[in-house]
């Protein structure tokens, strides 16, 4: 119950303050259409890049809200609350992850369709980059929430929080892109999108039981 | 057999490189009440974090009921700190909904005489009614052990006197309560902890023959 109870507060906070999951659905859907206009707009070389593209917008994109996602709420006091609650440091986290999936993951996946097409990807692996985005977003949203509770308290966090992540990212980001790819060129995609499912297996249990100590340790 | 309430014993505490206090110990039982007071930087908010399990104490055991509590005491307490904790984009009565249902929260905010504000944007309260609202969560919670921070700070007497019918209450049914304060606190029949400075932050002690005690500042 009190996880349901944290997921709400979570989820009507960010529907408050809207400007920060649609910026970066902006950020993304704006970084990926200048693309074209730096590498020029000839289909084959554009469709050939597009997958690409696509995750590292998405990449950079999650990570945008992610120094808020503790940040105010340790500010205010409200972690130190949220840490009292009943509910454990690990369930904090899990459900904070759970939230940033919702409100940047999901909107993220929503916009990822539309740029591709954009982008003139091949048609064909549209539907296997959306499929690698799903476990995906849900992995960078786990490491995300690690990272930011990682750099909670430190000064310049917003700074240290993408050196953080990116590196433990580059997995997904490898999987992710050699998934569509495999399907632009007629290749199997479903190994590729195994491992992805089996990154966001390792990093469910692992990621808010990491959080949760980083949290205590903030608290303190 | 064990004494009940909240025991604490031998308690020492750092806050950052510095030792805040030392050899700390008092006892609560059930239904009773411990006031802390002293000067700034006595340690007084650091104690009360490390009774909630915030803090981490460098030496000392914390007891409640007779049994040894470790850092993790989920649910047993009620903490008011410093901050507000109130979320100025959310409605006054949104801000309570993570602590009870609609209708126990609409209760909590008559208790605390917010119950007309329910529906205004957090972010309109003055400085004493986001204290009214910070202390509404304490009438939603279950927890026995009870720690304020300055819990009358920027508050009216009207609302003081309603924080003392809360905390009777919550001592009737056997809760314990312990705050810090400067001021006087509702809380008929209390202890009271006299914390002192360590004189290691200021290199010399004060002279109270000076005008003024030599300062950091």
């Amino acid at each position: 119950m009190g996880m349901t109870r944290l997921l709400l507060r979570e989820l009507r906070l960010s529907l408050r303050h809207g400007s920060d999951s649609l910026a970066a659905v902006m950020f993304f859907l704006l970084a990926g259409a200048l693309f074209p206009l730096a590498i020029g707009p000839a289909p084959e070389t554009l469709g050939r890049l597009a997958p690409g593209i696509i995750w590292v917008c998405a990449l950079l994109a999650a990570l945008l809200p992610l120094d808020r996602l503790f940040g105010a709420d340790h500010e205010d006091g409200s972690l130190d609350l949220l840490l009292l609650s009943g509910l454990s440091p690990a369930g904090i986290a899990l459900g904070k992850a759970v939230a940033h999936w919702l409100t940047t993951g999901v909107p993220l996946l929503l916009a990822a369709g539309p740029l591709a097409v954009m982008l003139r990807m091949d048609e064909a692996a549209i539907p296997v980059l959306l499929l690698g985005l799903l476990p995906g977003t849900a992995v960078l949203s786990l490491l995300g929430t690690l990272g930011a509770a990682m750099v909670l308290g430190a000064r310049r966090g917003g700074v240290l929080l993408p050196l953080l992540v990116l590196p433990l990212a580059a997995p997904v980001l490898i999987f992710g892109v050699a998934a569509a790819d495999a399907a632009s060129v007629g290749l199997a995609a479903r190994p590729h999108l195994l491992l992805l499912s089996a990154l966001l297996a390792a990093c469910l249990p692992l990621c808010p039981l990491a959080a949760g100590a980083a949290l205590r340790s903030a608290a303190e | 057999m064990p004494q009940t309430g909240l025991v604490a014993e031998g308690l020492a505490a750092f806050r950052g490189e510095r030792l805040v206090f030392a050899g700390v110990g008092f006892a609560v039982p059930r239904g009773g009440a411990l006031v802390l007071e002293g000067p700034n930087g006595a340690g007084k908010s650091t104690l009360l974090r490390v009774l909630a399990g915030l803090g981490r104490a460098e030496a000392g055991t914390v007891r409640w009921d007779g049994q040894d509590v470790g850092a993790e005491r989920p649910g047993q307490v009620a903490y008011l700190g410093h901050q507000d904790a109130v979320k100025p984009g959310l409605g006054v009565a949104e801000n309570l909904a993570f602590w009870g249902g609609r209708a126990a929260v609409l209760a909590a905010l008559e208790r605390v005489g917010l119950r007309r504000l329910a529906e205004l944007p957090a972010r309109m309260l003055s400085a004493g009614q986001r204290r009214r609202l910070a202390l509404a969560r304490f009438a939603l919670t279950t927890a026995p052990l009870w720690l304020l921070d300055e819990p009358t700070l920027g508050l009216d007497a009207g609302a003081v006197a309603g924080l003392g019918e809360m905390l009777a209450v919550h001592r009737a049914a056997g809760g314990v309560v312990v705050a810090a304060t400067h001021l006087t606190l509702p809380l008929p029949g209390a202890g009271v902890l006299g914390m002192t400075r360590s004189e290691q932050e200021w290199g010399v002690a004060p002279n109270p023959t000076r005008g003024q005690a030599p300062g950091p500042y």
